[in-house]
Protein backbone atom coordinates (compact mmCIF):
# COMPACT_ATOMS: atom_id res chain seq x y z
CA UNK A 1 0.00 0.00 0.00
CA UNK A 2 1.42 3.31 -1.19
CA UNK A 3 0.99 5.85 1.78
CA UNK A 4 3.03 8.44 0.55
CA UNK A 5 4.68 9.68 -2.94
CA UNK A 6 7.61 10.91 -1.34
CA UNK A 7 9.24 7.03 -1.66
CA UNK A 8 11.95 6.32 -3.97
CA UNK A 9 13.11 3.06 -5.26
CA UNK A 10 16.30 1.76 -5.31
CA UNK A 11 18.75 0.92 -7.77
CA UNK A 12 20.15 -2.12 -6.55
CA UNK A 13 21.63 -3.65 -9.92
CA UNK A 14 25.05 -4.72 -9.73
CA UNK A 15 27.17 -2.15 -10.08
CA UNK A 16 29.52 -2.05 -13.44
CA UNK A 17 33.20 -2.60 -13.76
CA UNK A 18 33.39 1.36 -14.34
CA UNK A 19 31.28 2.08 -11.36
CA UNK A 20 33.26 -0.42 -9.59
CA UNK A 21 36.39 1.55 -10.07
CA UNK A 22 35.14 4.02 -6.99
CA UNK A 23 36.37 6.73 -9.27
CA UNK A 24 33.66 8.18 -11.13
CA UNK A 25 31.55 8.52 -7.32
CA UNK A 26 34.78 10.20 -5.98
CA UNK A 27 34.99 12.52 -8.71
CA UNK A 28 31.46 13.45 -8.21
CA UNK A 29 32.26 13.51 -4.12
CA UNK A 30 35.69 15.34 -5.01
CA UNK A 31 33.27 17.77 -7.14
CA UNK A 32 30.36 18.54 -4.33
CA UNK A 33 33.07 19.12 -1.45
CA UNK A 34 35.10 21.58 -3.74
CA UNK A 35 31.24 23.34 -4.42
CA UNK A 36 30.60 23.71 -1.10
CA UNK A 37 34.19 25.02 -0.46
CA UNK A 38 33.42 28.24 -2.29
CA UNK A 39 30.10 28.79 -1.73
CA UNK A 40 28.85 31.80 0.97
CA UNK A 41 29.17 30.66 4.67
CA UNK A 42 26.11 31.37 6.27
CA UNK A 43 27.85 31.66 9.93
CA UNK A 44 26.63 34.45 12.02
CA UNK A 45 29.88 35.84 13.54
CA UNK A 46 27.93 35.59 17.31
CA UNK A 47 29.68 38.23 19.09
CA UNK A 48 30.24 40.79 16.38
CA UNK A 49 26.88 40.27 15.24
CA UNK A 50 23.84 39.36 16.30
CA UNK A 51 20.72 37.66 14.73
CA UNK A 52 17.07 39.45 15.34
CA UNK A 53 15.64 36.78 17.56
CA UNK A 54 11.77 37.40 16.60
CA UNK A 55 9.82 39.69 18.51
CA UNK A 56 8.43 36.27 20.56
CA UNK A 57 12.06 35.46 22.02
CA UNK A 58 12.18 35.63 25.95
CA UNK A 59 15.47 37.48 27.65
CA UNK A 60 16.22 39.18 29.95
CA UNK A 61 13.44 40.25 32.69
CA UNK A 62 11.49 44.13 32.70
CA UNK A 63 9.11 45.37 35.36
CA UNK A 64 7.31 47.91 33.46
CA UNK A 65 5.85 50.93 34.45
CA UNK A 66 2.28 52.32 33.17
CA UNK A 67 2.71 55.50 30.84
CA UNK A 68 3.13 57.83 34.03
CA UNK A 69 6.19 55.96 34.81
CA UNK A 70 4.95 54.14 38.18
CA UNK A 71 5.47 50.60 38.38
CA UNK A 72 3.20 48.56 37.66
CA UNK A 73 3.84 45.60 39.96
CA UNK A 74 1.42 45.34 42.97
CA UNK A 75 3.45 42.36 44.58
CA UNK A 76 0.81 39.98 44.41
CA UNK A 77 3.38 37.09 44.19
CA UNK A 78 1.15 35.39 41.25
CA UNK A 79 4.69 35.06 39.37
CA UNK A 80 6.69 33.49 42.28
CA UNK A 81 3.72 31.04 42.65
CA UNK A 82 3.62 30.10 38.86
CA UNK A 83 7.33 30.33 38.27
CA UNK A 84 8.54 26.23 38.03
CA UNK A 85 11.99 26.84 38.75
CA UNK A 86 11.05 29.33 41.74
CA UNK A 87 13.13 31.59 41.35
CA UNK A 88 11.49 34.90 42.00
CA UNK A 89 11.26 35.86 45.37
CA UNK A 90 9.44 39.89 46.63
CA UNK A 91 8.75 41.42 49.89
CA UNK A 92 5.43 43.42 49.41
CA UNK A 93 4.68 47.18 51.47
CA UNK A 94 2.25 49.37 51.43
CA UNK A 95 2.01 52.80 48.99
CA UNK A 96 2.37 55.28 52.14
CA UNK A 97 0.85 58.96 50.96
CA UNK A 98 2.99 61.12 48.69
CA UNK A 99 4.64 57.58 46.65
CA UNK A 100 1.28 58.11 44.24
CA UNK A 101 3.42 58.91 41.99
CA UNK A 102 6.10 56.02 41.95
CA UNK A 103 3.81 53.26 42.36
CA UNK A 104 0.31 52.94 40.67
CA UNK A 105 -1.18 50.16 43.42
CA UNK A 106 -1.86 50.89 46.72
CA UNK A 107 0.95 48.07 47.43
CA UNK A 108 3.70 47.66 45.75
CA UNK A 109 7.20 45.26 45.82
CA UNK A 110 9.60 46.73 47.62
CA UNK A 111 12.11 44.04 47.11
CA UNK A 112 11.93 42.17 43.77
CA UNK A 113 14.25 39.59 43.13
CA UNK A 114 15.22 36.86 40.25
CA UNK A 115 17.86 34.20 41.09
CA UNK A 116 18.72 34.53 37.17
CA UNK A 117 20.80 30.86 37.56
CA UNK A 118 17.02 29.07 38.41
CA UNK A 119 15.74 31.12 36.04
CA UNK A 120 14.91 29.02 33.13
CA UNK A 121 13.22 31.20 30.77
CA UNK A 122 9.91 29.78 30.67
CA UNK A 123 7.63 32.85 30.64
CA UNK A 124 5.50 31.82 33.03
CA UNK A 125 5.79 34.79 34.98
CA UNK A 126 4.66 36.96 32.20
CA UNK A 127 1.12 34.64 31.56
CA UNK A 128 0.18 35.15 35.19
CA UNK A 129 1.29 38.40 35.95
CA UNK A 130 -2.59 39.98 36.40
CA UNK A 131 -0.82 43.94 36.09
CA UNK A 132 1.04 43.20 32.67
CA UNK A 133 4.09 44.10 35.28
CA UNK A 134 6.32 41.25 34.21
CA UNK A 135 7.69 40.58 30.71
CA UNK A 136 10.56 39.06 29.30
CA UNK A 137 12.47 41.47 26.65
CA UNK A 138 13.33 39.98 23.24
CA UNK A 139 16.04 42.02 22.70
CA UNK A 140 18.44 41.59 25.80
CA UNK A 141 20.10 38.24 27.10
CA UNK A 142 21.04 38.08 30.54
CA UNK A 143 24.69 38.49 30.34
CA UNK A 144 27.12 35.73 31.42
CA UNK A 145 28.37 35.63 35.33
CA UNK A 146 31.26 35.74 36.65
CA UNK A 147 30.75 35.88 40.04
CA UNK A 148 27.97 34.21 42.36
CA UNK A 149 27.53 37.46 43.96
CA UNK A 150 26.20 39.02 40.47
CA UNK A 151 23.49 35.81 40.24
CA UNK A 152 20.71 37.80 41.99
CA UNK A 153 19.23 40.26 40.59
CA UNK A 154 17.35 43.06 42.46
CA UNK A 155 15.02 45.98 41.16
CA UNK A 156 18.07 48.08 40.14
CA UNK A 157 18.23 45.93 36.81
CA UNK A 158 15.20 45.09 36.36
CA UNK A 159 12.70 48.11 36.54
CA UNK A 160 12.03 50.13 33.19
CA UNK A 161 14.22 52.80 32.27
CA UNK A 162 11.81 55.60 31.19
CA UNK A 163 13.87 56.88 28.94
CA UNK A 164 15.04 53.79 27.43
CA UNK A 165 11.34 52.18 27.40
CA UNK A 166 10.64 48.82 25.87
CA UNK A 167 8.90 48.06 23.45
CA UNK A 168 8.26 44.88 21.09
CA UNK A 169 8.64 45.55 17.56
CA UNK A 170 7.66 43.49 15.18
CA UNK A 171 3.57 42.46 15.74
CA UNK A 172 2.90 40.67 12.47
CA UNK A 173 4.77 38.50 10.55
CA UNK A 174 5.35 40.69 7.77
CA UNK A 175 6.85 43.07 9.84
CA UNK A 176 9.57 40.14 11.90
CA UNK A 177 10.20 39.01 8.66
CA UNK A 178 11.36 42.15 7.76
CA UNK A 179 13.69 42.55 10.34
CA UNK A 180 15.10 38.99 9.99
CA UNK A 181 16.77 39.38 7.05
CA UNK B 1 93.26 27.14 12.34
CA UNK B 2 93.42 29.55 8.92
CA UNK B 3 93.74 26.52 6.77
CA UNK B 4 90.36 25.50 8.83
CA UNK B 5 88.80 28.73 7.56
CA UNK B 6 89.96 28.84 4.11
CA UNK B 7 88.42 25.19 4.15
CA UNK B 8 84.49 26.38 5.53
CA UNK B 9 84.34 29.06 3.28
CA UNK B 10 85.61 27.42 0.20
CA UNK B 11 83.00 24.14 1.03
CA UNK B 12 79.96 23.94 0.47
CA UNK B 13 79.58 23.11 3.97
CA UNK B 14 78.10 26.86 4.88
CA UNK B 15 75.74 26.67 2.28
CA UNK B 16 74.63 23.50 2.26
CA UNK B 17 74.22 23.93 6.18
CA UNK B 18 72.15 26.91 5.80
CA UNK B 19 70.31 25.26 2.69
CA UNK B 20 69.54 22.17 5.31
CA UNK B 21 67.96 24.90 7.98
CA UNK B 22 65.99 26.45 5.54
CA UNK B 23 64.51 23.02 4.11
CA UNK B 24 64.19 22.30 7.62
CA UNK B 25 62.61 25.18 8.97
CA UNK B 26 60.29 25.61 6.01
CA UNK B 27 59.29 21.79 6.58
CA UNK B 28 58.03 22.18 10.12
CA UNK B 29 56.51 25.74 9.42
CA UNK B 30 54.50 23.75 6.63
CA UNK B 31 53.51 21.25 8.64
CA UNK B 32 52.78 23.52 11.57
CA UNK B 33 50.43 25.28 9.30
CA UNK B 34 49.03 22.61 7.59
CA UNK B 35 47.00 21.64 10.97
CA UNK B 36 45.76 25.24 10.40
CA UNK B 37 45.20 24.72 6.63
CA UNK B 38 43.08 21.34 7.40
CA UNK B 39 40.63 22.82 9.59
CA UNK B 40 40.02 25.92 7.70
CA UNK B 41 39.60 23.84 4.66
CA UNK B 42 37.56 21.42 6.57
CA UNK B 43 35.61 24.09 7.98
CA UNK B 44 34.83 25.74 4.24
CA UNK B 45 34.15 22.65 3.23
CA UNK B 46 31.45 21.79 5.78
CA UNK B 47 29.95 25.38 5.37
CA UNK B 48 31.81 26.68 8.13
CA UNK B 49 34.01 29.38 8.90
CA UNK B 50 37.03 27.53 10.64
CA UNK B 51 39.25 28.76 13.46
CA UNK B 52 39.14 32.70 13.21
CA UNK B 53 40.01 33.72 17.16
CA UNK B 54 43.98 33.75 17.32
CA UNK B 55 44.85 35.88 15.31
CA UNK B 56 43.77 37.36 12.02
CA UNK B 57 42.22 34.31 10.12
CA UNK B 58 43.14 32.35 12.75
CA UNK B 59 46.44 32.40 11.63
CA UNK B 60 48.09 32.13 15.75
CA UNK B 61 46.04 28.52 15.68
CA UNK B 62 48.75 26.86 15.49
CA UNK B 63 50.94 28.26 17.88
CA UNK B 64 48.11 28.13 20.21
CA UNK B 65 47.73 24.36 19.34
CA UNK B 66 51.40 23.93 20.44
CA UNK B 67 51.27 25.55 23.57
CA UNK B 68 47.82 23.74 24.50
CA UNK B 69 49.70 20.22 23.59
CA UNK B 70 52.92 21.03 25.42
CA UNK B 71 51.07 22.18 28.68
CA UNK B 72 48.86 19.17 29.10
CA UNK B 73 49.86 16.05 31.30
CA UNK B 74 52.21 13.84 29.96
CA UNK B 75 50.87 11.01 31.15
CA UNK B 76 52.90 7.05 30.73
CA UNK B 77 50.91 4.64 32.00
CA UNK B 78 52.05 2.32 34.25
CA UNK B 79 52.09 -0.96 32.71
CA UNK B 80 53.69 0.33 29.68
CA UNK B 81 57.07 0.10 28.64
CA UNK B 82 58.60 3.48 29.16
CA UNK B 83 61.37 3.36 27.04
CA UNK B 84 59.56 2.48 23.73
CA UNK B 85 57.10 4.24 24.68
CA UNK B 86 59.03 7.53 24.87
CA UNK B 87 60.89 6.15 21.56
CA UNK B 88 57.90 5.73 19.58
CA UNK B 89 57.06 9.38 18.65
CA UNK B 90 60.93 10.30 18.66
CA UNK B 91 61.06 7.83 15.80
CA UNK B 92 58.02 9.20 13.94
CA UNK B 93 58.71 12.73 14.06
CA UNK B 94 62.68 11.92 12.94
CA UNK B 95 61.54 9.43 9.85
CA UNK B 96 58.72 11.72 8.74
CA UNK B 97 61.86 14.91 8.92
CA UNK B 98 64.65 12.84 7.40
CA UNK B 99 62.12 12.16 3.69
CA UNK B 100 62.34 15.98 2.85
CA UNK B 101 66.38 15.65 2.77
CA UNK B 102 66.39 14.23 -0.53
CA UNK B 103 63.82 16.30 -2.26
CA UNK B 104 65.43 18.98 -4.92
CA UNK B 105 63.58 21.81 -4.22
CA UNK B 106 65.37 23.82 -6.57
CA UNK B 107 67.92 23.85 -9.54
CA UNK B 108 70.44 25.34 -8.32
CA UNK B 109 72.09 28.73 -6.78
CA UNK B 110 75.24 30.13 -8.43
CA UNK B 111 77.44 31.43 -5.55
CA UNK B 112 81.26 32.92 -6.06
CA UNK B 113 80.97 31.03 -9.24
CA UNK B 114 80.34 27.80 -7.48
CA UNK B 115 76.69 25.87 -8.41
CA UNK B 116 74.96 25.17 -4.85
CA UNK B 117 71.79 22.52 -5.61
CA UNK B 118 68.50 23.72 -3.85
CA UNK B 119 68.22 20.28 -1.93
CA UNK B 120 69.73 19.12 1.38
CA UNK B 121 72.25 16.09 -0.35
CA UNK B 122 72.18 14.86 -3.96
CA UNK B 123 72.83 11.23 -3.73
CA UNK B 124 72.29 9.13 -7.13
CA UNK B 125 70.07 6.68 -5.26
CA UNK B 126 67.45 9.46 -3.56
CA UNK B 127 64.04 7.27 -4.36
CA UNK B 128 65.57 4.29 -2.60
CA UNK B 129 66.35 6.80 0.09
CA UNK B 130 62.87 8.15 0.22
CA UNK B 131 61.52 4.65 0.20
CA UNK B 132 63.54 3.21 2.90
CA UNK B 133 63.04 6.15 5.21
CA UNK B 134 59.05 5.66 4.33
CA UNK B 135 59.23 2.54 5.44
CA UNK B 136 61.23 3.13 8.85
CA UNK B 137 58.37 5.47 9.69
CA UNK B 138 55.89 2.83 10.24
CA UNK B 139 57.94 1.62 13.38
CA UNK B 140 57.24 4.92 15.16
CA UNK B 141 53.40 3.93 15.19
CA UNK B 142 54.49 -0.38 15.61
CA UNK B 143 56.47 0.63 18.97
CA UNK B 144 54.21 3.00 19.88
CA UNK B 145 51.28 0.97 19.62
CA UNK B 146 53.15 -1.66 21.46
CA UNK B 147 54.89 0.03 24.08
CA UNK B 148 50.99 1.63 24.80
CA UNK B 149 50.37 -1.86 26.44
CA UNK B 150 46.83 -1.56 25.63
CA UNK B 151 44.42 -3.59 23.20
CA UNK B 152 43.46 -0.67 21.04
CA UNK B 153 46.50 0.52 20.69
CA UNK B 154 48.18 -2.54 19.53
CA UNK B 155 45.29 -3.10 17.02
CA UNK B 156 45.85 0.32 15.47
CA UNK B 157 49.66 -0.59 15.28
CA UNK B 158 48.99 -3.96 13.28
CA UNK B 159 46.68 -1.95 11.01
CA UNK B 160 49.23 0.22 10.50
CA UNK B 161 51.94 -2.09 9.44
CA UNK B 162 49.94 -4.51 7.69
CA UNK B 163 48.37 -1.25 6.25
CA UNK B 164 52.05 -0.17 4.92
CA UNK B 165 53.59 -3.07 3.70
CA UNK B 166 50.52 -3.55 1.49
CA UNK B 167 50.76 -0.33 0.10
CA UNK B 168 54.43 -0.16 -0.29
CA UNK B 169 54.26 -2.97 -2.67
CA UNK B 170 52.14 -1.33 -5.29
CA UNK B 171 54.02 2.26 -4.66
CA UNK B 172 57.16 0.77 -5.75
CA UNK B 173 55.88 -1.17 -8.32
CA UNK B 174 54.31 2.21 -9.82
CA UNK B 175 57.30 4.14 -9.19
CA UNK B 176 59.44 1.18 -11.11
CA UNK B 177 57.38 2.29 -14.29
CA UNK B 178 59.05 5.71 -14.06
CA UNK B 179 62.41 4.46 -13.30
CA UNK B 180 62.17 2.38 -16.41
CA UNK B 181 61.46 5.52 -17.88
CA UNK B 182 64.23 7.67 -16.44
CA UNK B 183 66.92 5.07 -16.20
CA UNK B 184 68.03 6.99 -12.81
CA UNK B 185 67.12 6.55 -9.20
CA UNK B 186 68.38 10.09 -8.52
CA UNK B 187 65.54 12.60 -7.90
CA UNK B 188 66.97 15.45 -9.25
CA UNK B 189 67.59 13.48 -12.50
CA UNK B 190 63.73 12.62 -13.13
CA UNK B 191 62.70 15.97 -12.33
CA UNK B 192 65.68 17.26 -14.88
CA UNK B 193 64.31 14.72 -17.32
CA UNK B 194 60.87 16.44 -17.39
CA UNK B 195 62.19 20.01 -18.45
CA UNK B 196 60.06 21.18 -21.29
CA UNK B 197 56.37 19.79 -20.31
CA UNK B 198 57.66 16.59 -20.27
CA UNK B 199 55.74 16.07 -17.10
CA UNK B 200 55.75 12.40 -16.23
CA UNK B 201 52.42 12.15 -15.27
CA UNK B 202 50.93 12.64 -18.87
CA UNK B 203 53.05 9.17 -19.70
CA UNK B 204 51.94 7.44 -16.94
CA UNK B 205 48.33 8.28 -15.30
CA UNK B 206 47.91 4.93 -14.33
CA UNK B 207 51.41 4.91 -12.26
CA UNK B 208 50.13 8.72 -11.02
CA UNK B 209 46.81 7.20 -9.69
CA UNK B 210 48.51 4.17 -8.09
CA UNK B 211 51.27 6.33 -6.53
CA UNK B 212 48.61 8.71 -5.05
CA UNK B 213 46.41 5.94 -3.70
CA UNK B 214 49.14 4.56 -2.05
CA UNK B 215 50.68 7.58 -0.71
CA UNK B 216 46.96 8.40 1.16
CA UNK B 217 47.54 4.53 2.54
CA UNK B 218 51.17 5.82 3.59
CA UNK B 219 50.44 9.04 5.32
CA UNK B 220 47.90 6.90 7.24
CA UNK B 221 45.62 9.63 5.82
CA UNK B 222 41.47 9.35 5.14
CA UNK B 223 39.82 7.12 3.46
CA UNK B 224 42.63 4.78 4.52
CA UNK B 225 43.24 5.97 8.47
CA UNK B 226 42.17 2.90 9.59
CA UNK B 227 45.80 3.04 12.09
CA UNK B 228 43.61 5.76 13.85
CA UNK B 229 40.03 4.69 13.49
CA UNK B 230 38.27 6.48 16.22
CA UNK B 231 35.04 4.94 15.84
CA UNK B 232 36.72 1.43 16.38
CA UNK B 233 40.06 1.90 18.27
CA UNK B 234 39.28 4.47 20.49
CA UNK B 235 42.31 6.54 19.13
CA UNK B 236 44.24 3.85 17.32
CA UNK B 237 47.85 3.82 17.89
CA UNK B 238 48.13 7.04 20.00
CA UNK B 239 45.32 6.13 22.39
CA UNK B 240 47.77 6.26 25.39
CA UNK B 241 49.68 9.10 24.21
CA UNK B 242 48.74 12.94 25.74
CA UNK B 243 50.92 15.83 25.83
CA UNK B 244 53.65 16.89 23.24
CA UNK B 245 54.48 12.64 22.34
CA UNK B 246 50.38 13.00 20.89
CA UNK B 247 51.74 16.35 19.49
CA UNK B 248 54.83 15.16 17.70
CA UNK B 249 52.65 11.64 16.04
CA UNK B 250 49.90 14.29 14.58
CA UNK B 251 52.81 16.79 13.43
CA UNK B 252 54.60 13.40 11.71
CA UNK B 253 51.47 12.85 10.28
CA UNK B 254 51.51 16.29 8.26
CA UNK B 255 54.93 16.26 8.01
CA UNK B 256 54.59 13.07 6.30
CA UNK B 257 51.79 14.72 4.15
CA UNK B 258 54.10 17.48 3.28
CA UNK B 259 56.94 15.33 2.09
CA UNK B 260 54.54 12.78 0.03
CA UNK B 261 53.28 15.75 -1.78
CA UNK B 262 56.77 17.20 -2.41
CA UNK B 263 57.64 13.26 -3.82
CA UNK B 264 54.96 13.46 -5.75
CA UNK B 265 55.67 16.34 -7.43
CA UNK B 266 58.91 15.53 -8.21
CA UNK B 267 58.32 12.23 -9.53
CA UNK B 268 55.23 13.21 -11.41
CA UNK B 269 54.20 17.16 -12.14
CA UNK B 270 58.15 17.57 -12.84
CA UNK B 271 58.88 19.38 -9.65
CA UNK B 272 60.34 22.68 -9.90
CA UNK B 273 59.80 22.99 -14.12
CA UNK B 274 57.05 25.33 -15.31
CA UNK B 275 56.14 25.78 -19.01
CA UNK B 276 58.01 28.03 -20.26
CA UNK B 277 60.91 28.21 -18.03
CA UNK B 278 63.58 28.52 -20.51
CA UNK B 279 62.02 31.79 -21.71
CA UNK B 280 61.90 33.22 -18.30
CA UNK B 281 65.32 32.07 -17.47
CA UNK B 282 66.84 33.86 -20.51
CA UNK B 283 64.80 36.81 -20.40
CA UNK B 284 66.10 37.24 -15.97
CA UNK B 285 69.69 36.55 -17.87
CA UNK B 286 69.55 39.23 -19.91
CA UNK B 287 68.05 41.53 -17.80
CA UNK B 288 70.09 40.98 -14.76
CA UNK B 289 73.40 38.88 -16.10
CA UNK B 290 73.65 35.71 -16.17
CA UNK B 291 74.04 34.24 -12.49
CA UNK B 292 72.07 37.08 -10.87
CA UNK B 293 69.89 35.74 -13.83
CA UNK B 294 69.77 32.08 -12.98
CA UNK B 295 69.55 32.96 -9.11
CA UNK B 296 66.23 34.39 -10.15
CA UNK B 297 65.13 32.12 -12.36
CA UNK B 298 65.90 29.92 -9.35
CA UNK B 299 63.67 31.45 -7.08
CA UNK B 300 60.81 30.92 -9.56
CA UNK B 301 61.26 27.66 -9.72
CA UNK B 302 61.32 26.55 -6.05
CA UNK B 303 58.09 28.97 -6.50
CA UNK B 304 56.78 26.69 -8.52
CA UNK B 305 57.66 23.75 -6.86
CA UNK B 306 55.90 24.77 -3.43
CA UNK B 307 52.57 25.64 -5.29
CA UNK B 308 52.96 22.18 -6.59
CA UNK B 309 53.37 20.46 -3.30
CA UNK B 310 50.71 22.97 -1.27
CA UNK B 311 48.31 21.88 -4.02
CA UNK B 312 49.20 18.51 -2.99
CA UNK B 313 48.59 18.94 0.54
CA UNK B 314 45.16 20.29 -0.13
CA UNK B 315 44.03 17.56 -1.87
CA UNK B 316 45.01 15.51 0.75
CA UNK B 317 42.76 18.13 2.86
CA UNK B 318 40.41 18.05 0.09
CA UNK B 319 40.01 13.75 -0.56
CA UNK B 320 39.74 13.70 3.52
CA UNK B 321 36.61 15.61 3.80
CA UNK B 322 35.29 13.64 0.61
CA UNK B 323 35.35 10.08 1.23
CA UNK B 324 34.60 8.19 4.08
CA UNK B 325 36.61 5.41 5.68
CA UNK B 326 37.22 2.30 4.35
CA UNK B 327 36.51 -1.13 5.87
CA UNK B 328 39.72 -2.93 6.55
CA UNK B 329 38.70 -5.96 4.36
CA UNK B 330 38.01 -3.69 1.90
CA UNK B 331 41.76 -1.44 2.19
CA UNK B 332 42.87 -4.78 1.92
CA UNK B 333 41.25 -5.86 -1.44
CA UNK B 334 42.21 -3.05 -3.00
CA UNK B 335 45.67 -3.24 -2.24
CA UNK B 336 46.37 -6.47 -3.02
CA UNK B 337 43.83 -7.70 -5.51
CA UNK B 338 43.29 -4.11 -7.13
CA UNK B 339 46.32 -1.95 -7.09
CA UNK B 340 49.02 -4.33 -7.38
CA UNK B 341 47.86 -5.67 -10.65
CA UNK B 342 46.97 -2.95 -12.01
CA UNK B 343 50.33 -1.78 -11.02
CA UNK B 344 52.34 -4.65 -12.72
CA UNK B 345 49.97 -4.23 -15.82
CA UNK B 346 51.20 -1.00 -16.06
CA UNK B 347 54.93 -2.14 -16.03
CA UNK B 348 53.93 -4.27 -18.64
CA UNK B 349 52.30 -1.22 -20.24
CA UNK B 350 55.42 0.93 -19.93
CA UNK B 351 57.96 -2.18 -20.70
CA UNK B 352 56.09 -2.69 -24.20
CA UNK B 353 56.05 1.13 -24.70
CA UNK B 354 60.29 2.12 -24.25
CA UNK B 355 60.76 -1.06 -26.59
CA UNK B 356 58.23 0.03 -29.26
CA UNK B 357 60.30 3.32 -29.76
CA UNK B 358 56.90 5.28 -29.39
CA UNK B 359 56.95 5.99 -25.22
CA UNK B 360 53.85 8.81 -25.45
CA UNK B 361 51.54 7.16 -27.64
CA UNK B 362 52.78 3.25 -26.98
CA UNK B 363 52.11 3.69 -23.22
CA UNK B 364 48.85 5.57 -23.69
CA UNK B 365 47.37 2.54 -26.53
CA UNK B 366 48.67 -0.08 -23.47
CA UNK B 367 46.49 1.18 -21.04
CA UNK B 368 43.83 1.08 -23.47
CA UNK B 369 44.56 -2.21 -24.36
CA UNK B 370 44.64 -2.93 -20.69
CA UNK B 371 41.08 -1.52 -19.65
CA UNK B 372 39.58 -3.55 -22.87
CA UNK B 373 40.78 -6.78 -22.03
CA UNK B 374 40.21 -5.79 -18.31
CA UNK B 375 36.62 -4.81 -19.19
CA UNK B 376 36.24 -8.20 -21.61
CA UNK B 377 37.40 -10.49 -18.28
CA UNK B 378 34.82 -8.89 -16.09
CA UNK B 379 31.90 -9.53 -18.51
CA UNK B 380 33.13 -13.32 -19.08
CA UNK B 381 33.32 -13.58 -15.28
CA UNK B 382 30.78 -16.32 -14.08
CA UNK B 383 27.08 -14.10 -12.87
CA UNK B 384 25.77 -14.78 -9.47
CA UNK B 385 22.20 -15.67 -9.12
CA UNK B 386 20.42 -13.21 -6.65
CA UNK B 387 16.67 -13.45 -6.04
CA UNK B 388 17.05 -10.33 -3.72
CA UNK B 389 18.15 -8.29 -6.58
CA UNK B 390 15.75 -9.22 -8.82
CA UNK B 391 16.66 -6.50 -11.38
Amino acid sequence: MQLTNRAKKTDKSELSLFERSYLPSLATGLGITIKHFFQAKPTIEYPEQKRYLGPVFRGHHILKRDEEGRERCTACGLCAVACPAEAISMVAQERVKGEEHLYREEKYAAVYEINMLRCIFCGLCEEACPKQAVYLRHDKFVPVFTDRSDVIYGKDQLVEDMNQRYQRDAWTKEDAMKLWK
Amino acid sequence: MSSFVQWLTESMFLWKALIIIVIFAITLGIAAYSTWAERKVAAYIQDRRGPNRAGWGGLLQPLADAGKMFFKEDFIPAQADRWLFILGPCLSMFTALMSSAVVPFGNSFIIGGKEVFVQAIEINIGILYVFGVVSLGVYGVMIGGWASNNKFSLLGAIRAASQNISYELAMGMSIIAILMMSGTLSLREIVAQQHGGNWNVFYQPLGFLIFTVCAFAECNRTPFDLPECETELVGGYHTEYSSMKLGFYLFAEYINMFASSAVTACLFFGGYNYPGMDFVESQLISALGANAGHNVATLVGIGSMFTKILFGIFFFMWVRWTVPRFRYDQLMNLGWKGLIPLAVGNLVVTAGAILSGYKLVGIWIGLALMVVLISVGWSMRPKKKNAIMGA
